[in-house]
């Protein structure tokens, strides 16, 4: 079996390269976790000015974890000079809360907790709640949505530069060349290369999901298992980008070169800036990226709590993109042989 | 049919306009052992690797063991010995020899035997268990060489099989060499700059700027050119000295 012959052997030399092993598994996890504790870092102390508050919502809001200054006289000038996170000014039937909003996640964090104790009976008092924003508004893009893409974020970046440097390797040693004047098929080839990095990448994926899932606690509503398959559609699709592109770069370093071409610019259409507001022709060109519909199938189910029939659109774009990359693999290899 | 087991005709290759092989043809009889003679850059590899089918000549074609090139039983009779070593260097010796038995179809019993046999005959069977990082270059050429053998074909084309590689060692390779030629009725096609090499081979072949200059065995190119040793016969055949 010559597709095993290929999978044992990347095993084999997986197994030997114990920092290639542990930028695909550890670097993620320590990633990820980075960005958990940066954006969700100040939510403990959220700083609140309240204006003629009484009494027992004082006692409800400090009981809450805010840190409250009670000032009848306060300004938005002040709050934007001393860098509060929120003012809010109790009036009869009529509350205005001032978010300084500089950190939305903040923000957010402040309006959910806010509204949960506004909807306790004993605190009607605070009547109408109209809420003002120093900066930005209401639609501010926050750590939530964004963190079930970056799971998927992850998957395709390691995946597609460990498979891209490997298959490099390959090219620049000679030993493709080599394997190409043995019997082996073309496809053979890159089934062999699909089968043994997809274990790698479907092991890392198991380990982001479930670190990011039970570890960092990102909000997750649908099912993991549909995680566990739109983040493997991921890897296939990253894998067999990874190993096309090898194919144009020269280098180590030149292969490096696709990271801010074909890596970074994914990143801004898979949600972290809201899609919504920008131009059509630059919807447009999200909608050639792989990473849009991952990053939109990943926040259907972990975020809206989407069932398999709402992503199988997302999934068989994805799917489609694997199988134009293997096939071009396919036909990038008759440089080396024509049979 | 014919006695040929490689009949090159009128085969032609530019690479961006440049001329690298000029309408060249060459009929390399079967069971002998056949050297092509060159400076570098004469287009020794680039003629090898159209015979392997890895490149496309422009114009000609090549017939292998009765077959058109490219043909995907040639790829099982043909055993190929590149020139630079093209090897896994993280993996062990022997994972490397098994690794490329099994891309042919050989049984199990079978890959072990022709594991235990090509190494023990390039003198490896010891060093098997090292990484091939850790080789020397003599070592990684014998593991080529190795790897070459591993399918018992029919052909073997060896692109400069003993650069690197002690005298004693070169000496045992070209006397298996000549046995794998004399008793199993292989077909080697060697390439060499060593004129030590050329001496030993049945044919010859001189190859410059593409072109077929001189051809024969070692004996009668050097009646011909009424020259002492293989310089003076490349001299008088209107190449450089190699």
């Amino acid at each position: 079996m010559r597709i095993g012959a290929i999978v044992t052997r990347i095993i084999q030399q997986m197994k030997r390269d114990k920092r290639t092993l542990a930028l695909l598994f550890l670097a993620p996890l320590l990633v990820l976790s980075l960005m958990y504790f940066i954006f969700n870092s100040n939510e403990a102390s959220i700083t609140l000015v309240v204006s003629n508050g009484p009494a027992p919502l004082i006692e409800k809001l400090k009981n809450a974890d805010f840190s409250i200054i009670e000032d009848d006289e306060f300004t938005k000038k002040q709050l934007q000079d001393k860098e509060y996170d929120g003012w809010l000014a109790i009036e009869q039937n009529n509350s205005k809360l001032t978010l300084l909003n500089d950190d939305p996640s903040q923000a957010k964090a402040l309006t959910m907790q806010l509204a949960q104790i506004s909807h306790q009976p004993s605190l009607t008092a605070m009547g109408n709640l109209e809420t003002d924003y120093v900066y930005g508004e209401a639609d501010t893009a926050i750590f939530d949505i964004f963190s079930p893409m970056l799971i998927g974020f992850f998957v395709f970046f390691f995946v597609f530069l460990i498979t891209g440097i490997a298959l490099l390797k390959e090219r620049t040693s000679g030993t493709l060349e080599r394997l190409l004047a043995t019997p082996i098929k073309r496809s053979e080839i890159v089934a062999g290369y699909m089968v043994g990095y997809g274990l790698f990448a479907f092991l890392q994926t198991i380990i982001i999901v479930l670190f990011g899932i039970y570890v960092l606690d990102i909000v997750h509503v649908g099912s993991i298992w549909l995680v566990l398959l739109i983040n493997m559609v991921v890897a296939l699709v990253s894998l067999s980008l990874g190993a096309l592109l090898s194919s144009f770069a020269a280098s180590e370093f030149q292969m490096m070169q696709f990271i801010p071409l074909v890596i970074v610019p994914q990143v801004f259409f898979s949600g972290i800036f809201p899609l919504d507001s920008m131009a059509e022709w630059l919807q447009n060109i999200g909608r050639i990226m792989p990473l849009y519909y991952a990053a939109d199938a990943l926040n259907g189910v972990m975020y809206k709590g989407y069932s398999f029939y709402d992503i199988i659109v997302n999934l068989t774009i994805l799917a489609c993109f694997a199988i134009v990359f293997i096939t071009l693999n396919i036909i990038s290899l008759k440089k080396y042989r024509s049979l | 049919m014919d006695n040929h087991a490689i009949s090159i005709k009128v085969l032609e290759k530019s690479f961006q306009h440049k001329q690298v092989i000029a309408p060249l043809s060459l009929d390399i009889p079967k069971g002998q052992l056949m050297g092509l003679l060159g400076p570098s850059g004469c287009g020794k590899t680039t003629l090898i690797k159209m015979i392997m089918g890895m490149l496309k000549p422009d114009n000609g074609t090549i017939e292998v063991l009765d077959l058109v090139v490219p043909h995907q039983q040639l790829l099982k009779d043909i055993g190929y010995m590149a020139q630079s070593d093209a090897l896994y260097t993280d993996l062990t010796g022997e994972e490397n020899l098994h690794f490329f038995a099994k891309l042919y179809p050989l049984s199990k019993a079978e890959r072990m035997e022709r594991v235990a046999y090509a190494a023990n005959l390039v003198r490896l069977t010891d060093d098997l268990q090292l990484n091939v990082g850790n080789y020397s270059g003599g070592m990684k050429r014998r593991l080529s060489l190795a790897i070459a053998l591993i399918q018992n074909p029919k052909l073997l084309i060896l692109d400069e099989p003993t650069v690197g590689i002690d005298p004693v060692l070169k000496k045992e390779i070209w006397q298996e060499l000549i046995r794998l030629k004399d008793q199993e009725q292989k077909t080697i096609l060697v390439t060499t700059h060593a004129m030590d090499e050329a001496e030993r081979c049945d044919q010859l072949a001189m190859l410059r700027n593409g072109r077929i200059i001189a051809q024969g065995t070692p004996q009668a190119l050097k009646n011909h050119y009424q020259a002492k040793d293989f310089d003076e016969v490349f001299l008088k055949a209107g190449g450089d000295v190699l």
